[in-house]
């Protein structure tokens, strides 16, 4: 564990016309971290991630990325500077291969005139598939049949693939796991602690309190738009979290 | 985690494998399709040998395609980003129009005698046209969002209205002698028409872009989940303009091939072009749900309805059953890819 903050994200504040989304929350991440965001349904978890992943834009409040503040002003902007997004749904294209959906958007190019003409690599593409799927554990029984034709699990372990590959530095994942088997579950939460072993920053949103436990190291609860307190994970039990999420506990004033 | 690790990437390794040619044909929409299609040849030829199975009868049966199976290749990109295209068959007849008129105004009414500068200001003008009726649809269909349903029926209407404005409603019939004698009668290559090599050249390049590039694999994304594709930074409105443009473009040339072949715009022959052209996509294997299909599969679909055609002519069977027959087979193609789509969600 370091201790360096990589993503900072100070007093955010987002408004939806009247609604108030977010009431100057804020949410640290760190590097080779895995750090779970949880909360009641309208604490604001989700808006929270969009605003710091560029698919919305913050009313205010500071986010700072390696110290250095940041304006994400789009989710290719956030791409841009190592940070990716994994969805809960609407996340892959279930007609294109695993490859093709690994690669989708930053396609290899031939070498030469015919990639200049747009003709795409796809033996080196399916190659670097292979590896990187090899490399985080995600197994499947072929890689050019359709990812819809996939077990859900192994849709959404290409899905987890698909952002982790790219990220360099922060990871989000909005529920990862709903909806999965127990074994489908255990292989995405794997591959999770493979990229957080990389020294990624990985960012957890889930419902799931065992889940949250098992595999955070840290946990940052958020309520009615605020964060209300921080956990480390190895010292921390169940009835802590449901504590904070709930109002029983608040460790921290809010803003 | 270090003493699972190995035992996860054992079946890693195994688990990579590409699937066999078999397994991957039989699998297929595609291939299915091209059964039907070599069935039927093969019925027709046993049944009329003579008649059937001879150059002339593949010559004209090729010829009578061409036009259609250009509009055929815009057609599957279209569907393959799960949109329709309804208005490509009065695109043609614009396109037609526009051209015809502009080889009679550079030749003081009449186009007849016409030579090949005056030609290729034509065929320019026939592109030009089709195109801007591609970025009408584009345009409405990707910025306005506006179903493309709905654009095409009105672009459908608007367009042959405008064809019927450039010259009162009546055809335009005097089209350069020596256009209709090099690419619409004329043959290369020992016997084979002019017409069908520029078709088969469209479409190897369609194939090209579809199967090849990322201009193709952008169709599929954008077909298969739009959202997908937005998230994953591809310019989703640029990319459904683009894919309009180039089916106006291929209607246009459809266009120009069309007045070439009959030396007449054809005003009333190409209200069913675009059914046609729709009819020949989806039942090569185009899922109107977009994300699926292959342009091997629209060749097969527009020569399904066109064997089976010639097939019924020659052997004296009314050709009203073909629309029957074709019906029939567009449905079955249909029905075969909602199962498809139903095992694959069940999973």
């Amino acid at each position: 564990m370091s201790d360096a903050v990589l993503l900072d994200a100070q007093n955010i504040v987002k408004h939806y016309g009247s609604v108030e989304a977010l009431r100057g929350a804020s949410f640290q991440a760190r590097a080779g971290e895995v750090t779970s965001l949880i909360g009641d349904n309208g604490a604001g978890k989700s808006t929270l991630i969009k605003c710091l992943s560029g698919a919305e834009q913050p009313t205010s409040g500071r986010i700072l990325l390696d110290g250095k503040e940041i304006h994400l002003d789009s989710p290719t902007t956030a791409r841009r500077l190592g940070i990716e997004t994994v969805y809960q749904d609407l996340a892959v294209a279930p007609e294109l291969d695993p490859a093709a959906n690994l690669f989708l958007g930053r396609e290899i190019h031939r070498r030469g005139i015919l990639g200049k003409l747009g003709m795409l690599d796809k033996a080196e593409m399916r190659r670097r598939a292979v590896e990187e799927f090899k490399r985080l554990g995600v197994t499947l029984q072929s890689t050019d049949v359709p990812i819809g034709s996939l077990s859900g699990g192994q849709r959404q372990s290409v899905a987890v693939a698909r952002s982790v590959v790219w990220a360099s530095k922060v990871v989000f994942m909005d529920e990862p796991t709903a909806a999965l088997g127990v074994v489908q579950r255990e292989r995405v939460l794997d591959v999770i602690r493979k990229v957080r072993d990389q020294g990624i920053a990985v960012v957890l949103i889930s419902h799931n309190m065992p889940e949250v436990l098992s595999v955070s190291d840290r946990i940052e609860v958020l309520r009615l738009g605020t964060r209300v307190a921080r956990f480390k994970a190895e010292d921390t039990k169940l009835e802590d979290l449901v504590a904070a999420m709930t109002g029983a506990l608040t460790q921290e004033e809010v803003a | 985690m270090s003493t699972t690790a190995p035992e996860i990437q054992s079946t890693v390794e195994g688990g990579f494998g590409k699937r066999s040619i078999g397994q991957r044909l039989v699998g297929a929409n595609t291939f299915w399709i091209a059964l039907v299609l070599v069935a039927l040849i093969l019925v027709f030829t046993l049944l009329r040998p003579a008649q059937f199975a001879t150059l002339f009868t593949f010559q004209t049966l090729l010829i009578e395609t061409s036009v259609l199976l250009v509009l055929s290749v815009g057609m599957t990109f279209v569907i393959i980003t799960s949109g329709i295209d309804l208005s490509v068959g009065s695109v043609l007849i614009f396109s037609g129009m526009v051209c015809g008129k502009t080889m009679e105004a550079l030749s003081d009414g009449n186009a007849s005698n016409a030579g090949w500068g005056v030609i290729t200001v034509g065929l320019v003008a026939a592109v030009i046209a089709g195109t801007i009726w591609g970025f009408i649809n584009g345009f409405l269909i990707a910025v306005a969002k506006i179903p493309p349903l709905i654009v095409t029926l009105g672009t459908m209407g608007a367009a042959l209205g405008a064809a019927y404005l450039l010259n009162n409603g009546s055809d335009v019939r005097s089209v350069p002698t020596v256009l209709n004698k090099t690419l619409g009668y004329g043959t290369s290559l020992g016997g084979v028409p002019n017409l069908v090599i520029v078709a088969v050249v469209i479409t190897l390049i369609g194939a090209w872009l579809l199967h090849t590039t990322k201009f193709g694999r952008y169709t599929y994304a954008v077909g298969s989940n739009a959202e997908a594709a937005r998230r994953s930074g591809i310019g989703v409105t640029r990319h459904l303009l683009k894919v309009y443009l180039l089916t106006g473009f291929l209607a246009g040339i459809a266009g120009f091939m069309s007045l070439a072949y009959y030396a007449s715009t054809t005003i009333t022959a190409h209200t069913n072009d675009n059914l046609n052209a729709i009819a020949a996509t989806v039942m090569g294997g185009t899922s109107l749900f977009g994300g699926v299909g292959s342009v091997l599969g629209t060749v097969i679909g527009v020569f399904i309805p066109a064997v089976l055609k010639k097939g019924f002519n020659i052997t004296q069977i009314p050709d009203f059953w073909q629309m029957i027959a074709v019906g029939a087979v567009l449905i079955a193609a249909v029905w075969f890819d909602q199962r498809r789509r139903r095992r694959r969600n069940s999973r």
